[in-house]
């Protein structure tokens, strides 16, 4: 029992740690909100379009997740902060918005299409896979990264060697959040449907991998890095990543210029080294975490 | 609609998981809910002491608290099993905290006269409270017992965010969230699914209700 505790308090610890890392990532030294890249003074924009309106309003609201770990975590200072955060920044940069000036709104996976659709947000940066379903209703611009579905066992496991396995060991059961794309994925690798396990945050899975109640964890790769991480050699992944998941930012449909000049600002951060800092001062600070290239946006449609 | 429409088979299977984890529900909290009723009103101080500290405890703990206790405190202690039982299990504890208390008035309606004369002629206690208490107590305690079982049912929904899924709630849940479903249209078919269980439960109850009745 000793060992568990201190194990656990370990874990917590470390979790601390991460989000005041985290945290003080986004934040400069001075501790004020200090965007990678400073605003651009005066930006013009043709008249009519997205971009002059949020210049001359000097703010952007932006939807985002508030408890992805890596990419938008809200701090204890309320802000989130992560990989996403960092990408909305440089967008709200080249429009000459303060980060300070950016509104950060919640976007939980569910309501991600409406926020945009009613106008609650400007733009949404929130892990957000591009598929064709949500493109009847939004438009993406990007993708400004591709993640991967992977499994994450107990260290000791060695049964399960990547998602081929799951069908040869149907009593393995199988852990990830509802109405996530990895959720829907996985399923086409299981024996029953049975074998899946939902829960509606990460942490719950990764708790219920640790007390045997369930014998992997999946979803895209940098989630699960960050267990990794923090298990302390509890857990480790197992197989190749077996998705392409290419993260978009979501913007109202059919607004073609909006979605251009963002894929413009992933560009230019892509050759000016800016989209590397925004990765290696959050998600990329997870060991083993590898820096991605900027992908090929797609032309906006 | 046609969110609802396209995925019919979905909402059905969800409906059906989410009446059987209702049916476990019912059964093993209306058996439990008896047997600390019983408990609280017998003669034997400790089984008092147990039965009052299990309502004492158990009705004063949110539901999503007893339902974190089973799913991933037992666990931690080395207690493992399936999510769907486990999740069954604090649901029953749960409730069967309220069924008891709703019993109770039930026996407490029942005069004193009839647990006397079933003294005078020789039943035990055990004896008496079978035969002649209960009988009477479950009678008058439909209405109170049928809120608590129609409270349980919307419980139910909790349960599924406990690794159980692909009830009705969940399946509401991922068809919004991964498929990009509207929410209101969903959410409607999920309202009109918990409706289906809850206003039959209601007319069940109502049935019993005049089945068994007494004029007193």
């Amino acid at each position: 029992m000793p060992a568990r505790t201190r194990r656990r308090t370990t874990g917590a610890a470390l979790a601390v740690a991460l989000t005041a890392a985290l945290g003080l990532a986004a934040c400069g030294d001075d501790g004020s909100d200090e965007a990678v890249v400073a605003p651009a003074d005066n930006p013009s924009f043709a008249a009519g379009t997205t971009m002059a309106r949020l210049a001359e309003a000097g703010s952007v609201k932006v939807g985002t997740k508030f408890d992805q770990p890596g990419f938008g975590l809200q701090g204890l200072d309320d802000k989130p902060a992560g990989f996403d955060v960092e990408i909305a920044k440089l967008v709200a940069a080249e429009l000459g918005i303060e980060a300070d000036s950016i509104e950060w709104v919640e976007t939980p996976s569910a309501v991600r299409e409406e926020s945009i659709e009613r106008g609650t947000v400007d733009l949404v940066v929130a892990t957000y896979t591009i598929n064709d379903k949500r493109k009847e209703r939004i438009s993406f611009a990007g993708p400004y990264y591709v993640a991967g579905q992977q499994l994450m066992v107990r260290s000791e496991d060695t049964a399960i060697t990547g998602p081929d396995a799951l069908k040869a060991n149907p009593a393995a059961k199988v852990c990830s959040v509802t109405g996530s794309t990895p959720a829907e994925t996985i399923k086409t690798y299981l024996a029953s449907p049975s074998q899946l396990v939902l829960f509606d945050v990460y942490d719950k899975c990764a708790d219920a991998l640790r007390t045997k109640q369930v014998d992997v964890v999946t979803t895209d790769n940098v989630i699960l890095l960050g267990f990794v991480d923090e298990s302390k050699g509890a857990f480790k992944l197992a197989g190749e990543q077996f998705t392409e998941e290419p993260y978009g930012i979501g913007v109202k449909k059919g607004d073609t210029q909006f979605c251009e000049f963002v894929n413009g600002v992933l560009a230019k951060a892509g050759s000016s080294g800016a989209y590397e800092k925004a990765w290696t001062s959050t998600a990329g600070e997870v060991e083993g975490a590898q820096t991605p290239t900027l992908p090929t946006a797609a032309p906006c449609a | 609609m046609e969110a609802v429409t396209e995925n019919l088979g979905l909402f059905g299977r969800g409906y059906l998981l989410s009446l059987q984890l209702c049916l476990w529900g019912l059964a093993g909290s209306l058996l439990l809910g008896t047997l600390v009723a019983a408990c609280r009103v017998s003669p034997v101080p400790p089984l008092r002491a147990f039965g009052t500290a299990w309502v004492g405890v158990v009705r004063n703990c949110p539901l999503t608290v007893v339902l974190f206790a089973f799913a991933f405190g037992l666990p931690e202690v080395g207690v493992n099993g399936s999510y769907w039982w486990l999740g069954i299990a604090a649901l029953v504890v749960y409730t069967s905290a309220f069924v008891c208390e709703a019993l109770r008035s039930g026996i407490n309606a029942v005069p004193a006269g009839q647990a006397e004369a079933a003294r005078a002629i020789g039943l035990t206690f055990t004896q008496s409270l079978r035969s002649v208490v209960l009988p009477q107590a479950f009678r008058s305690s439909v209405p109170p017992v049928g809120s608590v079982l129609i409270a349980m049912i919307k419980n139910s929904a909790v349960v599924g965010a406990f690794g159980v899924g692909r009830d009705l709630f969940s399946v509401g849940n991922s068809l919004t969230s991964a498929q990009g479903y509207a929410a209101l249209p969903v959410l409607t078919g999920v309202a009109v699914g918990y409706l289906l269980l809850t206003l039959p439960a209601g007319g069940a109850l109502a049935a019993v209700e005049r089945k068994v009745a007494i004029a007193r």
